[in-house]
Order: structure tokens, then sequence, then C-alpha cells
């Protein structure tokens, strides 16, 4: 079988003998185990601003999530992303995992990792992103809607929008303005792939769905904060393999994300309670949790290419605007449940353009200066900032346009939205027939969600 | 015999129940509620929205007494409970027709 049409690239194999680095190999497969951590770690951190009657649903939602990429990456997701050198989707060289021994083509000589570890790192990218939208449906998404929906969007939209940012022969990557030329638009660690792409999917499939049953009247405030604040920690804890594994290397550039995907976190987090402390008089728990997912969103595309200083502003800008920004969904009325729009797409689009400020060599050599840094070089300075603003651009366009026409076609074939009676019941008993909590003294004995007498789901009626 | 119903403040809980066992009460059952007065409900922040929420908790309180003990009891409890704030709660009294102890089968007031 040949590779592709297009297959101008010859693939070569991988020199386990001279090009394997065990260093570099044994930090990416550790960094790949904290990526996948933080799809869980999500998937609480949702569950906790869910009301008790869902949160199964939505932690099955996310679980579910990594089953299903887990298998179609393997199949077509990795090759459409990472196979020859096409400038808008990968080829077929990959699928199946055949050829798994040869050069993956973006990182050529460069490459000093086996290939199958690349698949398993970028896996975990492919897994949270589609999770990532949860966050907008919450509450009213059908469970075998989800599933459909996610096998496909990880092939028809993560693979492809990968491709143009993170493979070097991408049309966001190498320049769009001037073929050939060595530009790129910087995205360490999926600004846009991840996090503009999950947020515009997120806008687009709240208007979609439609508003929850008596939102924004009804106060539907989480149930468990507890489990948003240990969601958040863990997705920090999970975040540096996200960041700093993106290096590939285990070297001075990934200690450099390292210490920047802290500092941000740490800026956003702050930002975000002081906004708080102004308008309302008081520091949430809640801001908290979400300040440092702000920052951690922020700090992504950045990672590598700026400085611990320059982390500190973009930390603070991202957790200050996005604390402003969640107000925007009660002012044009689209229910974006836990504020994937707000946080996940607004800090991705103000990390990506911090780029343009902030980015240098000092950190990167394989950077750009950015504005601040005297905006040096072919493509430095407003041309970066250009670039960065093109970059996300496309990205929001195609995720948003995609997810909108992939959903409304599962919506003809099987309805994305459960029943009104399933969601006022609570999709934990209506879809998944369990109940998350028996607190109360009887024990489960009156059946329902937290304590609240409901009927028992069939199935584990006595026989 | 009679029913005494308070609805006072969670944290006075604790000042009640030493009142009344002060005045020779055995036996009371608290439940925890959610409800509004005129003190209405109080607005919570929640991720850049404020909401106001309805219903307050309270503690109630119901205990059963002899005809003879009503009056100072919830004089007891009514001055317990009281912060001269409003939301304090409230107090009220109901008839009992009859009452049995489960364990002896005594009945009425043998049963209090």
């Amino acid at each position: 079988m040949s590779a592709s049409l297009l297959a101008a690239v010859p693939y070569t194999p991988f020199d386990v003998e001279k090009a394997l680095n065990p260093g570099n190999t044994a930090w990416v497969l550790a960094a790949s185990a904290l990526v996948l951590l933080m799809t869980p770690a999500l998937a609480f951190f949702y569950g906790g601003m869910v009301r008790v009657k869902h949160v199964l649903a939505m932690l099955m939602q996310n679980f579910a999530a990594i089953a299903i990429v887990s298998v179609t990456w393997l199949l077509v997701g990795f090759t459409w992303a990472f196979g020859g050198d096409g400038k808008y989707l990968g080829d077929m060289h990959f699928a199946f995992m055949r050829n798994i021994n040869d050069v993956v083509p973006t990182l050529g000589a460069a490459q000093t990792i086996p290939t199958i570890v690349f698949v398993a790192f970028q896996l975990t990218f492919a897994i949270i992103t589609p999770a990532l939208i949860t966050g907008s449906t919450a509450d009213r998404w059908k469970f075998g809607s989800f599933v459909a929906f996610v096998t496909v969007w990880s092939v028809v939209v993560y693979a492809p929008v990968a491709h143009w940012v993170f493979d070097a022969y991408g049309w966001l990557n190498r320049s769009g303005f001037e073929p050939g030329a060595h530009f790129f638009a910087e995205d360490f660690a999926g600004g846009t792939v991840v996090h503009i792409n999950a947020g515009a999917a997120g806008l687009a499939m709240a208007l979609v769905l439609g508003k929850r049953k008596g939102w924004p009247k009804q106060n539907m405030r989480g149930h468990n904060i507890p489990f948003v604040m240990l969601g958040a920690g863990l997705l920090w804890f999970g975040w540096f393999g996200f960041n700093a594994g993106s290096e590939l290397g285990a070297d001075g550039v990934a200690g450099f994300a390292w210490v920047n995907t802290n500092t941000a976190t740490a800026t956003a987090l702050l930002g975000w309670i002081l906004v708080e402390k102004i308008k309302y008089g008081k520091c949430t728990a809640l801001g908290a949790a979400s300040g440092a997912v702000t920052g951690l969103v922020a700090i992504t595309p950045c990672a590598g290419w700026v400085s611990p200083m320059g982390s500190i502003f973009i930390g603070l800008i991202a957790g200050v605007l996005c604390a402003l920004a969640i107000s925007l969904k009660t002012r044009f009325g689209f229910d974006d449940s836990l504020d994937v729009v707000g946080v996940h797409f607004v800090g991705g689009w103000v990390g990506t353009l911090c780029i343009g400020f902030f980015s240098t060599t000092g950190v990167n050599p394989l950077g750009n200066d950015g504005i601040l840094y005297g905006g040096g070089g072919h493509f430095g300075g407003w041309n970066l900032l250009l670039h960065q603003f093109l970059a996300a651009g496309a990205v929001t366009v195609y995720s948003f346009v995609m997810t909108a026409i992939i959903a409304l076609v599962i919506n003809l074939v099987i309805r994305n939205r459960v029943s009104e009676e399933d969601e006022l019941e609570g999709l934990d008993t209506a879809i998944h027939g369990e109940s998350a909590y028996e607190f109360g003294p009887l024990g489960g004995q009156l059946g329902g969600s937290g304590g609240v007498p409901s009927t028992l789901p069939k199935a584990t009626v006595d026989a | 015999m009679k029913q005494i119903t308070a609805v006072v403040k969670p944290f006075k809980l604790d000042d009640v129940k030493a009142a009344l066992e002060v005045l020779g009460v055995q036996g009371l059952t608290v439940s925890e509620v959610q409800g509004f007065g005129r003190q209405r409900g109080h607005t919570e922040v929640y991720r850049g929205a404020e909401y106001t929420v309805d219903f307050v908790p309270k503690v109630k309180i119901e205990v059963i007494v002899g005809d003879g003990d009503v009056d100072k009891l919830v004089s007891a409890i009514v001055e317990a409970a009281r912060t001269g704030k409003i939301g304090d709660g409230k107090v009220w009294v109901t008839s009992v027709e009859s009452l049995v102890r489960v364990r002896t089968g005594e009945r009425d007031a043998d049963a209090i």
C-alpha cells in the first residue's frame, strides 16, 4: 500500500540505535500518563458544578470520551493529524497503526522518541478536547448522541485542526502567507487545537441543544464545590505533562514550560478572585478553581515560548478577562452551562494572542520575538500577532461550523437532547439507572438521587 | 397534651435544647428545614452571577408536653432563640389527641 496521493515525503524507519533518546522517551511516557489523568480530573471539575441528579451523566460522558477516542485515534485520528505532508490533512500512512516504526514526518530528523510514544502522548490531547465540550452541554445531552458525536468529531474536527497547527506541514504552522518560509503560528501545547477548538465547539453545542429547563431564572448551583477544587487541582497537576511534555524532550525548554504553567495558573487564580472581590465583595472557592483553570488554558499555547515574568502577566490578564467573560452568556442568552466559552474559548484566545506580545527567542530559539521583545526577525512583532490571530480565527470558524453540522445531522437520526421528563428527573436515574449518593440514614432504601425519594430504576427492583 | 413546634435559626438549637432540659423536657425531635418569612432569602454569588436563594436553612424543633407546661416552655424557647434580628423564626402550639410510647404501650400523659 502506498501512503497517499500527496506523499512527497519519503518515510524512513525510526533509528532506535542512533536517534532514540531514553531520557526524552521516559519523560514523554510519564507526561502522557499525566495528561490522561486530566480527563477524569475534568470530569470531577465539571461533575461538582452540576446538580446532584446529573453528576453521574457528566462523569460518564467524560469517561466515555476516553474510551471512544482511545480507539478512533489509533484507527484514523493519528494518521490524519500527523501523517504525510499535506497542508490541510494528514495521509493514511499510519492508519490502523501500520508503519508505526516509521519516523513521523513533522518530527523528521528531530525525532528522539519512538513513534508509538508520540501516538500515546498525542492521544491524550485528542481525548480531553472533546471532553471539554461537555461543560457547555451539561444536563441535557443524550448519552448515545454524545457517543456518536465524539466518535465523528475526534476524527473530522480534532485530527485536521491538530494537523493544521501541530504538524509542521499544516497550513497554519507553515506560513499561510509565505509558503515554505520558516514560520509558524506558535502554539506550544494546544491553545488553538485544544482550547479554542473545544470552546468554539462548546458554543455551537450550547446553541444547538438550547438552554436547560429553567435557565437562567432558576439557580443551578453546583452540588459539590470540593469536587470542583479537587478536579482543578488534578488538572493543574496533569497540565505539567500537557505543557512541559509538549517539548517532547527532557530539557530546559520543558523546564520553562513547567515554571510558566505554574506561574500563570497562580496569577490567573489571583486575578479571578480579585475581580470577584471588587464586583461582589467576596472571593469564592469556585472562583479560585475557575481562575486556576483559566491560567492553565491561557499559558498552554505560550508555555515554551515565553519567560516566567511574561507568564505572570499572561495569567493575570487571562484571570481578569475570563472572570469578566463568564457573564457574557447571561447577556447574550446562550446556556454555556459550566463556562467552556468563558474559560476555554476566551482563555485560549487570550493565550494565543499573548504570544504575539510575549514570545521571546531568549527562552526558545526556535520561536519568534513578540512585540514586547522588539519583534525582531522575519515573523516577529505585529507579523507574529497577525499569524496568531489567523490561526485562532481559522480554528474558531472550522470548529464552530463543523460541530454544528455534525450535531444537526446526528439530531436527524437519534435526537441530541434528552426528553423533558428525563431532564427534570435527572439524567443519572433516567439515562444511567443509578444515583450518585445515598447519604440518608435509610441508606438508599427510598432510592433516588441525593436522598430525594423517586422511583427505583427498573433494573434494581427485586425480581 | 400539646405539641410545641419551633422553627429557629440553626445555631440557636443548642441554646433552645439546654433551656428545655432545664425545665425538665425529656425528649424532642429536630429536623433541618428550609423556608422563608419576612426575612425572605439571601443572595449568593455563583460564577459571576448573583442569585437570590429564596429558602433559608432553619431548624424545626418539635416537643410534646402536658397542658400545664406549655406557657413556660414556649417562653423559654422564645427567650433562648431570640437574637433580635430579622429571621429569628416562629413558635406555635397545637393540640395532640393521643400519644403512645411504642416500647411499653403507655398512653397519653404517661407517655410524655
